[in-house]
């Protein structure tokens, strides 16, 4: 279901330019360009520790730059974090989903889903339910909105988490791992999930190391290096015929078993 | 040697109207300082943590200033010492409540920065990554959930500070134990007096602990 990954004419919702970011010594990322055409779904791949999940980290502020610059929407984000206005704009146009879920202990899953809508959008508490209700049914657990996230198993959790970041309307979703904690029995569910929301045309970027999703959902694939973008290509032409060493390497260990 | 003493449990019943007066001073001081405390520990906690050093920094000179010294010292330091400055006397009932609160104040900003780190990065993140400010996620998101973790070590403290009002008896407030050494003097029944005094303080105590946990089973739900 490639939408075909020739750069749109229309505006990008993303593009970072030479972005540059440090942990103390540490280069984390490296001169990143990279543009993202709305409705586009790209899957960024690599070993751990590689930088991808600092990459779409700062596209919505979670991690600061140093160098560099990115626009996300038409909003600006300098290096240092240097700007909150646009930060918080960003934010509220641009969902997360966790590796780790970090849904709410404290709320009950419906309250998960509405308190952003209220508090960032300023609905009124029947919208947010209504809104909360039909995302809820939409991945598939509209009958556990009454309880607490623990009660629920991990593929549950993250769907909620999901409906969570959808009720903000995003124009663009990130994806930091959203399958690695779970359960291998619970991975289906969640990338079926996600497959949907690729389906409806959301623009996403997601970082993950399932390679047969990525082929089958990605547009575009990037893999990324110590801190560099090695390749970015279609998901058959990366997988089939990477043309970089460090890409057949990489590609090499992680499909082989 | 005389060893027929008998424990006069009539006189230990007789002195326990007179000590009950005192038990009116005894929650005054403690809950009105604890509640005052749990105030300054809130403001004084989050100021621990805060990333600006000029807050973070008197923050800290007060935590270990009142954590470091006794709290018999605070409350004659208030009580004697104060008004040399002021120039007039200060009420004892308002030293003690302001010596609690000082001293608890000091323990529970400990305990108010402790729950709010306990809280993981996470919960941080994804309240910041839906577009709540920083402001909304504490609100909404991490202070409800330390409050929480923070109900046993505020038992333990609320404990510790209701014993401590004991000792200011000395600056000659009603309180439990004032009344028994008043009661005392008259009818020179130490034992049985001071077991009722002991017995008055762990019905306040267990009383705390008791509301306490049927708080934190309610709060439990959904952690």
């Amino acid at each position: 279901m490639n939408r075909g990954n020739s750069p749109s004419p229309a505006a990008p919702i993303v593009s970072m330019d030479k972005v540059n970011k440090h942990f103390g010594d540490l280069h984390v990322l490296k001169d990143i360009d990279l543009t993202i055409a709305p409705g586009e779904v790209v899957v960024v791949i690599g070993a751990s520790g590689s930088g991808k999940s600092t990459l779409i980290r700062c596209i919505n502020g979670l991690e600061e730059f140093q160098a560099g610059h990115i626009e996300v929407d038409g909003n600006e984000l300098l290096p240092n974090g240097r700007s909150s206005r646009a930060l918080q704009k960003i934010r509220t146009e641009v969902g997360m989903v966790f590796q780790q879920f970090n849904l709410f202990p404290h709320l009950k899953v419906r309250d998960n889903v509405t308190l952003a809508p209220m508090k960032v959008r300023g609905w009124s508490r029947d919208d947010a339910i209504e809104t909360a209700e039909r995302l809820l049914a939409r991945v598939g657990i509209a009958d556990q909105a009454d309880k607490y996230p623990s009660q629920l198993s991990g593929g549950q959790q993250q769907r909620v988490a999901l409906a969570r970041a959808l009720a903000m309307e995003p124009r663009l979703m990130l994806f930091d791992e959203p399958t690695s904690a779970l359960d291998p029995e619970m991975i289906g569910e969640v990338l079926d999930a996600m497959r949907e929301l690729a389906r409806e045309g959301m623009t996403m970027i997601i970082v993950t190391h399932e390679m047969g999703f990525a082929r089958e959902v990605a547009d575009r694939v990037v893999f990324i290096h110590q801190g560099e973008i090695v390749e970015q290509a279609a998901p058959d032409a990366l997988f089939d015929a990477p043309r970089h060493e460090r890409t057949q390497n990489f590609l090499s260990r992680v499909l082989k078993h | 040697m005389d060893v027929t003493f008998q424990f006069d449990w009539e006189a230990a019943f007789a002195s326990i109207p007179f000590l009950l007066k005192g038990i009116p001073y005894t929650l005054l001081i403690s809950f009105g300082g604890l509640a005052i405390g749990f105030l300054i520990g809130i403001l004084f906690g989050l100021l621990r943590i805060s990333p600006i050093v000029w807050l973070r920094v008197p923050a800290i000179a007060y935590i270990e200033i009142f954590r470091g010294t006794p709290v018999l010292v605070q409350v004659l330091f208030i009580f004697y010492g104060l008004p040399q400055i002021l120039g007039g006397p200060i009420n004892a009932l308002v030293a003690g409540i302001a010596a609690i609160a000082v001293n608890s104040g000091a323990y529970i900003s400990e305990i108010v920065r402790g729950g709010v780190q306990s809280i993981e990065r996470g919960q941080r993140e994804a309240s910041l990554s839906l577009g709540l400010s920083r402001t909304q996620a504490f609100r909404y998101v991490i202070w409800p959930q330390a409050l929480r973790r923070m109900i046993p070590p505020l038992g333990n403290q609320g404990i510790i500070s209701i014993k401590d009002t004991s000792l200011f008896s000395v600056i000659g407030v009603g309180e439990l134990v004032r009344q028994g050494q008043v009661y005392i003097a008259t009818t020179f029944n130490a034992l049985e007096v001071y077991l009722m005094v002991a017995f008055l303080y762990l019905v306040i105590t267990l009383s705390l602990s008791f509301a306490l946990r049927l708080l934190e089973r309610k709060g439990l739900v959904g952690q």
